[in-house]
């Protein structure tokens, strides 16, 4: 029991690194969506469930939802900027 | 400053973190063992006292309702204040976008995941006294539904759906019940949220008083906030117009 809980720890460790490591941002957010659900089965291996169900809605899937609308509306205003200097 | 003085900076930096953090951590109880007085003496009473088997519920909407409280208003006002921030200048009305022609599968399955989740938040918001979960969960997870159906239909289904009005309602609704259950027991001559409903037959959906209607009431708030944070930062990223009347 105790080793799955040490590797637990170390694979989001890992996982954390790879966040960081990312360099694309939208593959980021899919990493941090991930970190978000290994840190929700931590939280349940360790006992706390009702911690569990609110990191996976905002860490998993609240927080990544608003990065991705919020890189879709950079994205949207760089384009259009693009446009506005040729004309 | 080049790299390779940033990377000595760095290990600095973490050799000195991680003493802090070796610190922090050593004179922490091992796993499983709990020194604190407060959650065994709550676990031991809560069932007792309020009909609620699910502790972190009955301390969240009871035993420190008047924090959840604050909190539930952070949300409320940073909701507040995205819709101030992002809200809809003078525009002209806007072509839709035209639609991405999704095949009929995706939009079946689309629907059916979308009922599936609206329910399971219904069952998390009202089952939050008895089982992990409780109104903030469920409610997250009813607002996330209406993402399937923005992806499977196009954004004017999605906009007619989260009726703007009638989700800004629902969500002061939300907010104002948490208020209006607090301040029934003062006129009672009772403190402020005393558990002052009947509290049931410990187990049934219909148990815990306060515990359970809080819960709904924040439920509630929270899927109305998130349905108008989604609107909101969706609305601001398809209107065509919105950068032009803030230049």
């Amino acid at each position: 029991m105790m080793w799955f809980q040490i590797s637990l720890l170390a694979l989001i460790a890992i996982s954390a690194l790879g966040v960081v490591q990312t360099r694309s941002v939208t593959s980021q957010v899919l990493a941090l969506s991930f970190y978000g659900l290994l840190l929700a089965v931590m939280f349940f291996v360790f006992q706390a469930p009702d911690v569990a169900l609110s990191q996976i809605t905002v860490g998993a899937v609240a927080l990544p939802l608003m990065v991705m609308l919020a890189q879709a509306n950079m994205k949207h205003r760089g384009r259009r900027r693009d446009e506005k200097k040729k004309t | 400053m080049n790299s390779k003085w940033r990377t000595i900076v760095f290990f600095i930096a973490a050799a000195g973190f991680s003493c802090l953090y070796f610190l922090g951590v050593k004179n922490l109880p091992p796993w499983g063992h709990y020194r604190g007085p407060y959650g065994d003496l709550i676990s031991a009473v809560g069932v007792y006292e309020r009909h609620a088997t699910d502790a972190v519920n009955a301390i969240d909407y009871d035993y420190r309702g008047f924090d959840t409280l604050g909190e539930e208003f952070i949300l409320f006002t940073s909701v507040l204040g995205v819709m101030l921030l992002l809200r809809e200048m003078k525009r002209p009305p806007k072509t839709s976008p035209p639609d991405k022609g999704l095949s009929d599968a995706v939009k079946a399955s689309a629907g059916a995941g979308f009922a599936a989740l609206v329910i399971f938040g219904i069952y998390m918001t009202t089952h939050g006294q008895l089982t992990p979960g409780g109104g903030f969960q469920g409610g997250v997870i009813v607002a996330s539904a209406s993402m399937l159906v923005y992806i499977a239909e196009n954004f004017p289904v999605y906009k007619q759906i989260t009726s703007h009005p009638l989700v800004e309602i629902l969500e002061s609704l939300g907010a104002g019940f948490y208020v209006i259950i607090g301040l029934v027991p003062l006129v009672l001559a009772t403190p402020f949220l005393t558990n002052w409903m009947p509290l049931g037959k410990t187990g049934n959906v219909f148990s815990s008083g306060t515990i359970a209607a809080i819960s709904a009431s924040v439920g509630l708030e929270v899927a109305a906030g998130f349905l108008l944070l989604g609107y909101t930062y969706l609305e601001e990223i398809i209107s065509d117009t919105g950068e032009e009347s803030r230049e």
